[in-house]
């Protein structure tokens, strides 16, 4: 993991972020929720300015952001995808869909195009069985697909 | 408050504990010893990890449909416990197996083996097969650094270095990452401790039950070196393991065995047996001289002298503040450690006196500790490369090494140290003790300041085992204010005061192990019981008490040195040879 020095503007955000939570350790977990949406993941630098504010050894901010699914250190596409795996939609076929975004674009769950464009996520279950095999695109759903409808959908937010 | 007091019944044997005790607790007050695995208190220190994690420790509780953790439930008025229950110890056993399936089978060679609390616990339990193999081990990450041994594949997330790593020494280099089996303890980002904040402290090895957290060994160089007949080879020993290394050989905790250990380390083939408290007297001498200087001039009413005066004999305290209070570098004293004022005096003084060419002389140093590993690895303390001290060995280690040796310890008749390097104060000795080397700085500058003999060198309130501790001296008039504080926690407490302009000292001891030295991350391990610290720090006491010379500045081969070589405690030479500067280290 290289270590991106944050533009000045999103480091002051964070800062303004841990102080609206009262720099108070224990709303570790909502600061880094808002933190994450700032650029889309928790790189590095950021995780230090957390820590640094809120008085926690950087380790241990690592340690939460490695423990949820939810963080991540890995910088999302700007079309992120994500791959419901919840019984419904993987009863249906939603792993033979994972397969088919993974060979067409070329990445594997968890990485990010080289040309930043799109990331591969799987999640469990949006709530939209009666869809199932759902795809989420950015906040988009996108149900019922079968593998042969992934191209066309990547081709369409060129 | 009046504490309430509680009465229970265990294992059919009534008692009657305070309000707030454990059920662990209150079961070792009459004898019975539940096993615990995760958990570790060691009293009278901030050294305290109560997880309940493991469920090595559970107990049935009459009335309760579920076992209960004895070690993080508390006693109630009329409970009723049993310990030992067919119930209990088939739930026991099936928890340690659980543990042991995701751990290697690698007792044979283990540093831990015979040390270690896993293996204790499935030879108790009667485990004479692994029932729950099959699946792959987690593959987790090794690391050697110059001090300590990372092999978190035998990790068992019991997290006592976790706690000891951020709530007692806070220096928060190690944390646990990830979850589930891709769980491990290592530093931010999962990087190698050497690019952390690790200050090489060792409490983690010292409190680690099983072997992922172990010392860097260099027996076996330590070997090579004493059978190579082109190389002198010279020793010199820390005060604090000749109250420890006693216990590794069978011995009472707080037996002295200063005499043994000379004898021992002559049978091993040292060509000389030196004494690190002759360096600890020529520590004095420089931070004594550099405190009254500082003072003098403070007193003069120069308002740019940086009060207070730190001590830095403390390698792990040194990383501490280089990493986290950069902003103070120029507080501590210039001082060098002992081991490494040993180092060069032996490798200058004494080497030129007896002609020995310094790529010849190998100086080996045996001390309690761990973070003297990585210090005599510091480039500043290298001359064209060529280290002052060689390498580092712990306590622990030496007693490996004099087993290996056919060595029958016990038996062994007391000797005496070498000259000129052997030769101590009582003043040197009790550096290994927290508040040792505030009392021997003491008595020197007294005694310098004052012009008057001390009428007892006994500086008893400046000894003892609570975190911080204070006390005032009147030096002729003039109240000297000094502070001692153990274990990093406590230390940063007062950085921060003086990082915010709230100092009332001036002088500062420091140490970064519970206990001072005798409880480092090399000595024997305590396996959570303070009792043992305890009685390592009365001994140095009692062997301070039991010499004739007790104060650093009337050691007769410390005159000499001054007389011969450095002129007097600050010349350029002892600057040169004797002090250090720091570095901004932080992350």
């Amino acid at each position: 993991m290289p270590d991106i020095k944050l533009p000045c503007d999103v480091a002051d955000k964070v800062t303004e972020i841990c102080a609206r939570h009262g720099n108070d350790p224990g709303e570790l977990i909502n600061i880094l929720h808002e933190a994450q949406h700032l650029l889309g993941y928790l790189p590095e630098e950021m995780q230090r300015i957390i820590a640094r504010n809120l008085n926690i050894p950087v380790s241990k901010v690592y340690g939460v952001v490695t423990f949820y699914a939810f963080f991540t250190m890995t910088a999302k596409g700007k079309y992120p995808i994500s791959v419901c795996m919840g019984t419904a939609c993987y009863v249906r076929g939603s792993e033979r869909l994972l397969e088919e975004f993974k060979r067409v674009l070329g990445i594997d769950v968890g990485q990010t195009t080289p040309d930043g464009k799109f990331s591969l996520d799987c999640l469990r279950c949006v709530g939209a069985c009666g869809l199932a095999p759902v795809v989420m695109i950015g906040d988009k759903v996108y149900g019922r697909l079968q593998p042969i409808d992934v191209k066309r959908i990547l081709d369409e937010l060129e | 408050m009046e504490d309430k007091q509680i009465t229970l019944q265990i294992d059919h044997h009534f008692v009657t504990v305070q309000e707030g005790t454990t059920i662990l607790e209150a079961a070792q007050q009459i004898g019975i010893d539940i096993p615990t695995l995760c958990h570790i208190d060691l009293k009278g220190t901030c050294i305290k990890n109560t997880p309940a994690s493991c469920r090595i420790c559970v107990v049935e509780v009459e009335g309760r449909r579920n076992l209960a953790p004895a070690c993080a439930t508390k006693c109630t008025e009329g409970m009723v416990v049993r310990t030992s229950t067919l119930r209990v110890m088939n739930a026991r056993k099936i928890v340690a197996e659980l543990i042991l399936s995701d751990h290697p089978n690698e007792c044979l060679t283990c540093p831990k083996a015979g040390n270690c609390d896993l293996q204790n616990l499935a030879l108790r339990f009667n485990i004479r097969e692994m029932p729950f193999n099959g699946g792959e081990l987690s593959p987790r990450k090794r690391e050697v650094t110059a001090s300590i041994v990372r092999n978190m594949d035998k990790c068992i997330f019991c997290r006592r270095c976790e706690t000891v790593c951020n709530e007692v020494q806070t220096v928060g280099a190690l944390g646990a990452i990830r979850r589930g089996f891709n769980t491990t303890i290592a530093p931010a980002f999962d990087k190698m401790m050497t690019e952390s904040e690790c200050t090489y402290c060792g409490q983690c090895v010292a409190v680690c039950p099983v072997g992922a957290l172990t010392e860097r060994d260099h027996t076996n160089r330590l070997v090579e070196d004493l059978a190579d007949p082109d190389k002198v080879v010279i020793v010199q020993t820390a005060p604090a393991v000749r109250a420890a290394i006693g216990e590794e050989f069978g011995m009472q905790p707080g037996t002295l065995v200063t005499g043994k250990m000379v004898a021992a380390l002559r049978e091993l083939g040292f060509d000389y047996v030196f004494d690190t408290d002759f360096a600890a007297d020529l520590t004095i001498m420089e931070e004594g001289a550099e405190m009254l200087n500082r003072l003098t001039r403070y007193l003069d009413g120069d308002r740019s002298v940086r009060l207070p005066i730190l001590t830095s004999c403390c390698p792990a305290w040194v990383n501490f503040f280089e990493h986290q209070f950069p902003d103070l570098l120029d507080i501590p004293s210039t001082a060098r450690s002992p081991q490494q004022m040993f180092g060069s005096i032996a490798k200058n003084w004494w080497a030129e006196k007896m002609g020995i060419p310094r790529e010849r002389l190998v100086v080996v140093s045996i001390m309690p500790c761990l973070a003297k590993k990585y210090e005599c690895d510091r480039e500043e303390f290298k001359t064209d490369g060529n280290p002052d001290v060689d390498y580092s060995i712990s306590t622990r280690e030496l007693a490996r090494l004099i087993k290996r040796a056919n060595i029958s310890f016990t038996l062994l008749p007391d000797m005496d140290f070498d000259q000129p390097l052997g030769t101590s104060t009582g003043a040197g000795v009790i550096f290994g003790a927290t508040g040792g080397v505030m009392e021997a700085a003491l008595r020197t500058v007294y005694e310098l300041y004052t012009g008057k003999t001390l009428k007892s060198v006994n500086f008893q309130n400046v000894r003892g085992m609570s975190g911080v501790r204070r006390a005032t001296v009147d030096l002729d008039g003039f109240e000297l204010k000094v502070g001692i504080a153990h274990g990093l926690g406590n230390a940063r407490h007062l950085l921060e005061d003086i990082r915010h302009g709230r100092n009332e000292y001036h002088a500062i001891e420091i140490m970064a192990c519970p206990g001072g030295c005798i409880g480092g991350g090399g000595q024997p391990l305590h396996h959570g019981n303070s009792a043992v610290l305890y009685a390592r720090a009365n001994a140095l006491y009692r062997e301070d008490a039991g010499k004739t010379l007790r104060k650093s500045h009337e050691n007769p081969f410390i005159k000499t040195l001054y007389q011969e070589y450095l002129g007097k405690p600050l010349s350029e030479k002892a600057e040169h040879l004797l002090h250090t500067h720091y570095f901004n280290r932080s992350m």
